[in-house]
């Protein structure tokens, strides 16, 4: 009997590890391939070689990022884009979350469906309309000692974020969550004299972190992944991010191995970031019941 | 927890100011070029190409320090594989710079949608390769400084083990003859596939590559005369025909349905014998092989080898007002030691023999000459159509749809359909 369960648990041990490798190998593959020239890359296509970091193995493909690409400048502008999106995103999220949770108001049924309607509309339809709509708002510039305003908010870095921070996915989320948390604990600090932002701040967004850690990761990674709209409304380079920085690599003769390495280079953030909330975000998940 | 929270909060608040410190100095300065003052914008699509970025820059630079410049030129580079998409937003904001450049296909189109206006240049171009001018009604609306040609790479060595001749600019090799030296490579057992013709390929590259082959057995991708319908052109029994063909060679296992995502590589790797490619890759190629590099034009299927014409050129867009000052720039820019510098950065064929005189690989005798031969008498213009794109979409839906297997008549009675129908609702994209 000890021996079959000792199978079983092998067993179960190697289809983890198959699952494991299979999600892994194009990660492998990517940071191995950033190393090698490209003959090699093709050359080992066919082999566990081009798992493997072996042969003409050098950093040159990065140098070479480097000189084709501002990478740097890129990813300075997306981790700042996507920073700025995350923390105002968990802000304003979980505050009209939270008054439709918690806040007697007619009609916030009506206000909500109306939010999760938005979640059917594909972003696609709406960009050409809202790149008209960005290019008609106002825009303050400091100029000296004299406040100066234009229109138009084209090739700024507050049009790669503001239009990305309300996000029903993250009200609907935070929502659900909250629906968890007992009311009787606002009610018992009502009792205590808090108001309402003090029972959102002291109250129920301390008890919502697996919620935000969620909201976090699933805020930064289209933030971070970005690619159609800063295409449409960024022309400086100076105010790219990482994600149109790959478009560089595709002339007519294509270096795959720098190909790799930009590649490599704009992964790390986001699986660093995957590991440091791992932890609440795969609680969030089995609290809420929603996949991302 | 308090504390932590706290924390959180602090950290919008500052994430707030970060927004409102953005918005007060993060404006690029694409929009603070002003086009009406002593300062005009100029997009390229050639972000990442080092080399033929700095070359252009080099003549901007050169302009603007010449004394005689009419405005300051501010150069503005973006990758190209998403450029068309950069300028149709900037075009729907009203927000286009005084110069771009189109990939030329696309000029009738961009002509017709009123991006551009025609250019009033003191450059003779009537000594320009044809398909580096693009013109539109009778008016030109945009010159390139380069083209750039189809043709097939093999390696000398496995010619002549197979027993084939190598095709040439004066005798091509016709359908018969490919035929047998594909089958001829094939016996040789080195290769899957001893034929690759880039059929992983996506994009412009689909209509840019193969209909010049369709072309060639007497198809075309539009009726001609007044651009009206494809009815004919597209599924008449010609068409039909090439689509037999193609699909053909993959039936035959000469090439691969899909091929790897780059052929040049793939041939320089011994992974193909023939390789279905342009001139961009010669150079590459030369490096690697040597003289065992042979460069051969494209087949003859019956109507004469023919290769797609045009490529990267360069226009005024309409609501430029600077336009004599850009005008005056692209004129600048035109000498012929401008085109050298840039088709030697590129490694392209350059627009003029003045130019090619000065680069000793295109120059009389040279080893890229060749590619000027079959530029200068092989090239097919795309259709100059606004409808252009619209055809070029469904002609590139058409083939991968024919490579994986369909009926080819069907397939290309739909996309006469839908290119007749695209015509129609667009007026006859008249004037």
């Amino acid at each position: 009997m000890k021996n079959v369960l000792r199978l079983n648990s092998i067993g179960a041990m190697a289809v983890r590890i198959l699952f494991a490798a299979a999600a892994a190998f194009p990660i492998v593959f990517m940071l191995v391939s950033s190393l090698k020239p490209d003959q090699q890359i093709f050359g080992d296509m066919s082999s566990v070689a081009a798992f493997l970091p072996i042969g003409n193995i050098s950093l040159d493909n990065y140098t070479a990022v480097f000189d084709r690409v501002p990478a740097a400048r890129f990813l300075i502008n997306s981790v700042g884009v996507s920073a700025v999106t995350v923390v105002l995103g968990i802000f304003i999220n979980s505050l009209c979350a939270f008054a439709l949770s918690r806040m007697q108001v007619r009609g916030k049924r009506v206000v909500f469906t109306a939010i999760l309607a938005t979640l059917i509309v594909p972003f696609q339809t709406l960009a050409l309309p809202l790149v008209w709509w960005v290019n008609q708002l106002p825009y303050f510039e400091l100029n000296g000692f004299s406040l100066e305003i234009s229109k138009g908010w084209l090739d700024t870095y507050q049009v790669q974020i503001i239009p990305f921070i309300a996000n029903a996915f993250s009200i609907y989320l935070y929502h659900q969550y909250f629906e968890s948390i007992p009311k009787e604990l606002d009610e018992a600090a009502r009792i205590d004299g808090a108001g309402w932002f003090k029972i959102y701040r002291q109250v129920v967004m301390p008890l919502a972190g697996p919620a935000t850690a969620t909201v976090a990761i699933l805020t930064f990674l289209p933030a971070w992944n970005s690619y159609l709209w800063p295409l449409m409304v960024v022309q400086s380079e100076e105010l790219r991010p990482v994600m149109i920085g790959i478009q560089y690599f595709f002339q007519l003769n294509v270096s795959w191995g720098e190909v790799m390495a930009y590649a490599s280079l704009i992964t790390v953030p986001v699986v660093v970031l995957f590991i440091a909330f791992q932890r609440s975000f795969i609680n969030s998940i089995a609290s809420s019941g929603v996949k991302g | 927890m308090n504390k932590r929270f706290t924390r959180i909060l602090a950290t919008s608040i500052t994430a707030a100011a970060l927004v409102g410190g953005l918005a007060a100095c993060g404006k690029g300065s694409a929009s603070a070029t002003s086009q009406d003052g002593n300062e005009i914008t100029m997009w390229t699509h050639n972000a990442g190409n080092p080399d033929e970025l700095a070359a252009i820059e080099s003549i901007v630079d050169k302009y603007n320090k010449s004394g005689a410049a009419k405005a300051q030129i501010k150069v503005q580079a973006f990758p190209q594989d998403s450029y068309n998409d950069s300028v149709v937003s900037a075009a729907a904001a009203g927000k286009l710079p005084c110069i771009v450049d189109i990939d030329g296909p696309n000029v009738p189109n961009w002509a017709w949608a009123k991006y551009l206006t025609p250019l009033k240049l003191s450059t003779d171009l009537s000594k320009n390769l044809p398909s580096t001018v693009a013109k539109w009604e009778g008016e030109t609306y945009a010159v390139g400084y380069y083209d750039v040609a189809l043709a097939m790479l093999a390696r000398a060595s496995d010619l002549k083990a197979a027993g084939v001749r190598a095709a040439t600019v004066e005798k091509p090799w016709t359908k018969e003859e490919f035929q047998d030296a594909l089958t001829k490579l094939k016996a040789l057992g080195k290769w899957q596939y001893p034929l690759d013709m880039g059929t992983a390929g996506t994009g412009e590259w689909l209509p840019y590559a193969y209909s010049p082959l369709l072309q060639s057995f007497g198809g075309d991708l539009v009726n001609r005369d007044g651009f009206q319908s494809a009815d004919g052109a597209l599924n008449g029994d010609k068409a039909v025909e090439w689509a037999a063909w193609f699909r053909g060679l993959a039936d035959q296992g000469f090439m691969a349905k899909k091929s790897g995502k780059d052929s040049t590589q793939d041939f320089l790797n011994n992974k193909s014998g023939l390789v279905y490619t342009g001139s961009w890759a010669a150079d590459k190629a030369r490096k690697a092989l040597g003289k065992d590099l042979t460069v051969m034009p494209s087949v003859d299927l019956g109507n004469g080898p023919k290769i797609g014409g045009a490529s990267w050129q360069w226009g005024v867009t309409s609501g430029c007002k600077n336009s004599e000052a850009a005008m005056d720039y692209l004129s600048y820019s035109l000498k012929p030691e401008n085109i050298a510098a840039v088709a030697t950065a590129t490694g392209t064929i350059p627009a003029t023999d003045e130019a090619a005189a000065l680069i000793p690989a295109f120059a009389e005798g040279g080893e890229n000459r060749v590619f000027m031969e079959l530029s200068r008498q092989q090239a097919v213009m795309r259709p100059e159509t606004p409808a252009y794109p619209f055809i070029a979409t469904e002609y590139g839906k058409a083939v991968q749809d024919i490579l994986a297997g369909a009926d080819p008549k069907t397939v290309l009675d739909k996309a006469v359909k839908a290119i007749d129908a695209n015509i129609k609702s667009n007026g006859g994209y008249k004037n």
